[in-house]
């Protein structure tokens, strides 16, 4: 296996570093990653403390749990109170509380029959051990989740499982990177380039990208997740900012094909439509989420269901919304470690590990 | 208090510790209790003595490297150990559920007189009780030990001081990425193996060769981080450690990455913390090395005084700095 730990060498980051220095000729560069991988390898390798100071690092969308709307959320929990119903989650879906700051966990607690579970195959898995019961599986994450639920359910349809579904809450960067640079304010700070997420980049490859240069002039670069490789990102990042040249570049070659992955492609466009989605702080995004083709209606929990989506608003004073566009750092959030800690989370950026709140929280000297 | 209990209350993190305070310690304080080691010190009976209980559910029962049965002996002796004191007798208390099958509680008992045996201490007393299908997940199991306290002054968690080495008897994380890999049969979680052992050996000669230490914990629950930052919040201190010199197996580093755990926040079952001056550090470090369960022991970091607040902190591989946070609940891997 191929080693990660040549990317974790401190003499080859003091390097790298001094070449970003140099990229960077006293110009500031405030860039944001959109992958809460990234968000979580630059606290916890520390390297956050070692960036030059004139380099600002944001936290866009691109944490699952923390981008899911709480409209979708209250969805989750009334899936979870009905009966007869088994729902199946990853881990960090747990503590998200909905509108009313119940969570899954409270659910769980009060008698619900929700289950973690590592992977959608294991929810379809339950499904078959549990034929008394519908199991639903909320499909939360981008582009790089999207096919392996796709291909659970085509292999639910195959073996005639009739007892699993799907409730598709999948999101797509690229048209909330539109989004966010088309709402950027009049005299508001602006993001000068992005790190665009390695792990989703491997499916869609770097073609959907083009208009971040193109459109918008905004360098952007695809980067891994050891401090070396996000380093390389940064310095092709400040050197296409100091060249006037943006473009879109591949600084994660070991994982990310240019092309992507056609046939991981091939199986999400079988089973899902791209659709209108709900961003948590961003609002209705055109055509950025995922719902399943009307072929599939029968594992759709949404209809299968008739699940309602009620009008609901962020917990009052809860500036996630502004801390995944990238006007706040986290501890300008009012509520940031007062009301909202890790334990009483008010926003779901404070819940995910991955949550750019947390991260500051649990990494960060702030106070 | 929340209405109702949460499985975070569990965690071995904050959730935990407010639990314990907050309904616990609220009715029961005393000043033993108060000291909030991993076992009490009685001192009016003399010699002193140190006495511990632990109640031990894991799923599934059996898993590499150890079983409840395993877990119920080593977890008692080595909170005992953590005083400084010789375990000598356990009580242990079964509650089954009805309908267990007899040649799985036999396995299980086996596996504890095993264990106590190669500890030293015998099982000297205990109490059964059955309750219908369902009221408990197969069986639970309650173990109570004592033991005289040899070490002077006993080694406490308020003892830690700024200048004093820290130390980790081995490899971090093994136990909670093996139990959390067998419950959910994660097939690539392959050579991993919990680390129960029983520590008593190891803490005596530990104390014998290198003179009395300031702080001992088993980092169980909640991991290195969440004893450390006990033991830190404790002794009004901060704790720098270097990433680079904490053991971590390979294995335990790849399974963490998979899953987006951290190695420093999983529970241990067989490992020490050691907190004493620097200048004897190389002399403990040389007594955990002679025993099979102290083989990868090393010194990972050193006792500063506090800043504003007491914290424990990392030196990154890379030469970064960042906190490594009281966890809060149970942890949860990442949607991927």
């Amino acid at each position: 296996m191929f080693s990660e730990s040549a990317f974790q060498d401190p003499r080859l980051c003091r390097a790298l570093l001094a070449r970003l220095e140099r990229a960077l000729g006293g110009r500031s560069l405030r860039f944001m990653e959109v992958c809460g991988t990234h968000t979580v390898a630059l606290f916890q390798s520390g390297l956050i403390s070692m960036l030059p100071a004139s380099v600002t690092h944001l936290s866009g969308p691109g944490c699952p749990v923390c981008v899911t709307h709480d409209e979708e959320i209250s969805m989750i929990l009334d899936l979870a109170g009905r009966e007869r119903v088994i729902l199946a989650t990853f881990g960090d879906m747990l503590r998200v509380p909905g509108p009313d700051g119940q969570s899954l966990k409270h659910a769980k607690a009060g008698g619900a029959r929700v289950e973690v579970v590592y992977s959608p195959l294991e929810a379809l898995i339950l499904a078959k051990k549990n034929p008394d019961a519908v199991v639903v599986f909320p499909g939360i994450g981008f582009e790089t989740t999207a096919p392996t639920v796709a291909a659970v359910l085509l292999t639910a349809r195959r073996e005639k499982i009739g007892n699993f579904c799907v409730l598709s809450l999948h999101k797509l960067v690229p048209p909330a990177l539109r989004a966010l640079l088309d709402d950027i304010r009049e005299g508001e700070t602006k993001i000068d380039a992005f790190l665009l997420p390695g792990h989703v980049s491997t499916v869609i490859g770097l073609a959907p990208y083009a208009f971040l240069a193109e459109r918008f002039r905004v360098p952007a670069v695809v980067g891994g997740f050891e401090p070396a490789d996000i380093l390389l990102a940064l310095c092709l990042m400040a050197e296409q900012a100091r060249d006037n040249a943006p473009a879109v570049r591949n600084a994660y070659p070991r994982a990310v094909n240019e092309a992507g992955n056609p046939r991981a492609r091939a199986v999400t466009e079988q089973v899902f439509a791209p659709v209108d989605a709900l961003w948590r702080g961003m609002g209705a995004i055109p055509e950025s989420g995922l719902a399943l083709r009307p072929e599939y209606a029968d594992m759709d929990a949404l209809k299968r269901f008739g699940v309602a989506r009620s009008k609901s608003s962020s917990p009052k004073g809860c500036r996630c919304g502004d801390v995944l566009r990238g006007r706040i750092s986290p501890p300008a959030c009012p509520l940031f470690g007062k009301k909202c800690l890790p334990a009483s989370p008010v926003g779901p950026c404070m819940v995910s590990t991955e949550g750019s709140c947390a991260a500051w929280h649990n990494y960060v000297e702030y106070q | 208090m929340k209405d109702t209990l949460l499985l975070d209350a569990g965690s071995g993190g904050r959730a935990s510790r407010r639990l314990v305070d907050e309904c616990f310690i609220r009715h029961f304080d005393n000043p033993l209790l108060g000291r909030m080691d991993d076992a009490a010190f009685i001192e009016d009976i003399r010699p002193p003595i140190a006495m511990s209980t632990d109640a031990y559910t894991v799923t599934p029962l059996f898993f590499p490297g150890g079983s409840i049965g395993t877990l119920a002996v080593h977890g008692t002796v080595n909170d005992v150990s953590m005083l400084g004191a010789r375990p000598q007798y356990l009580s242990c208390a079964f509650v089954l559920e009805e309908g267990l099958s007899l040649e799985l509680l036999d396995r299980v008992t086996a596996d504890m007189a095993r264990a106590a045996k190669e500890a030293g201490v015998l099982i000297v007393t205990g109490d059964t009780k059955v309750v219908p299908r369902g009221a408990c997940d197969k069986m639970f199991i309650t173990t109570t030990g004592v033991g005289g306290v040899f070490a002077d002054p006993a080694p406490s968690g308020r003892n830690a001081r700024p200048g004093d080495a820290v130390l980790v008897s081995g490899a971090v994380g093994d136990h909670g990425l093996t139990v959390m890999g067998s419950r959910e049969n994660l097939s690539f979680l392959t050579d991993v193996a919990s680390d129960s052992a029983p520590l008593n050996r190891m803490v005596a000669a530990v104390i014998e060769q290198a003179g009395p230490v300031h702080a001992l914990r088993d980092p169980t629950r909640g991991g290195l981080v969440a004893t450390l930052n006990e033991i830190a919040g404790q002794s009004g201190v901060s704790l720098v450690l270097e990433e680079e010199a904490i053991p971590v197996h390979e294995s335990v580093r790849n399974g963490c990455s998979c899953l987006g755990l951290d190695p420093l926040y999983l529970a241990n079952e067989g490992k020490c913390v050691c907190i004493l001056p620097a200048e004897r550090a190389e002399a403990a470090l040389a007594a955990m090395r002679n025993f099979p369960c102290g083989a990868e022991a090393a010194r990972i970091g050193e006792v500063t005084a506090a800043g504003k607040t007491p914290r424990v902190s990392l030196k990154t591989r890379i030469g970064g700095v960042r906190l490594l946070s009281m966890p809060e609940g149970v942890p949860l891997p990442r949607i991927c």
